[in-house]
């Protein structure tokens, strides 16, 4: 009854998980914090991208890259997530259209 | 055919576990969703013979980042319902735009003529250990820099959250060590019924 798991079914979950992250950044621009996860749902779509790769093809380097996404994506949840205190802690609100005060 | 089951058990939980996590009304549910993503992600790595990477994702993602953002949203104290004022709004846009990029990515791996059709069967060397091997020799130079960039990530979150308040009482034990005896203990012969006068 149910097909053999091809490479074009991993490269579909991440293709809609991709989509569904731009779709996120699209209706939630005013909520930094779940624009992060947006960014997060990116990330996490390419990683799978890039693993189902690497199996199907018998090349470790995917994953090794996938190695290096999640730190970086580790590392940008960090300091986007201080920077959204700081700046809480300074407006009293996170409101995309609040941050202007570099506009002049 | 299990792991097909297993396949669409889990990709169907992740796509709308991410549904959910742009959707949903309380950011709280979002963060918690994202750690349902995370883990049927997990899961389809599994499938994919890449238990490291999917252990990987459990402990970094859900144990460290998702619980951050869960720390964050708990933390902030945020009128949220003045933040999705332009969610109608912008939701047909989105829509357009999600749906073209689907289409584009569809059509882009429909095209996409792999000679690779099913999954190789894992070889002797466990993931891993495999993964140790390739990781450890070619790619050294970035695996130190990914130690770096981490290390740059943890020296700015601190420095960015790090403040100074005034009026806070601290204890300084450089101080409280530099004490001597001599100023601080007085030796008093008190005679009887007469009490101690001054008290410094």
């Amino acid at each position: 009854m149910l097909a053999d798991i091809t490479l074009a079914h991993y490269l579909t979950v991440a293709a809609i998980l991709f989509v569904f992250g731009v779709f996120g950044i699209f209706i939630n621009r005013k909520n930094v914090i779940t624009i992060l996860m947006s960014i997060e749902l990116i990330l996490l779509s390419v990683s799978i991208n890039l693993v189902a790769f690497s199996a199907y093809s018998g090349d470790l380097s995917g994953q090794i890259f996938s190695l290096f996404i999640l730190t970086v994506a580790a590392a940008e949840a960090a300091i986007g997530l201080a920077i959204l205190v700081v700046y809480f802690r300074n407006r009293g609100s996170i409101s995309v259209d609040d941050i202007n005060v570099m506009k002049g | 055919m299990l792991s097909s089951v297993f396949f669409y058990l889990f990709a169907g939980i992740c796509c709308l576990a991410g549904l959910m996590v742009v959707s949903s009304r309380n950011p709280v549910h979002s963060v918690l969703f994202l750690i349902l993503a995370f883990f049927n992600a997990a899961g389809l790595f599994i499938l994919l013979n890449a238990e490291f990477l999917a252990m990987l994702l459990v402990v970094v993602y859900v144990g460290a980042v998702a619980v951050l953002f869960l720390f964050v949203v708990m933390m902030l104290d945020i009128n949220y319902s003045e933040l999705r004022e332009g969610f109608q709004k912008y939701r047909s846009l989105g829509l357009l735009i999600g749906a073209v990029l689907l289409v584009e990515l569809f059509a882009t791996f429909f095209e996409y003529s792999g000679n690779v059709k099913s999954l190789p069967s894992p070889g002797a060397v466990h993931n891993t250990k495999a993964l140790g091997q390739v990781i450890y020799t070619d790619y050294i130079y970035l695996f130190q820099l990914a130690g770096l960039i981490l290390l740059v990530a943890m020296i700015g979150a601190i420095a960015l959250t790090l403040r100074k308040r005034s009026g806070v009482r601290k204890q300084v034990i450089a101080d409280q060590n530099s004490r001597t005896r001599a100023e601080t203990v007085k030796l008093a012969k008190v005679e009887t019924g007469a009490g101690v006068k001054e008290a410094s």
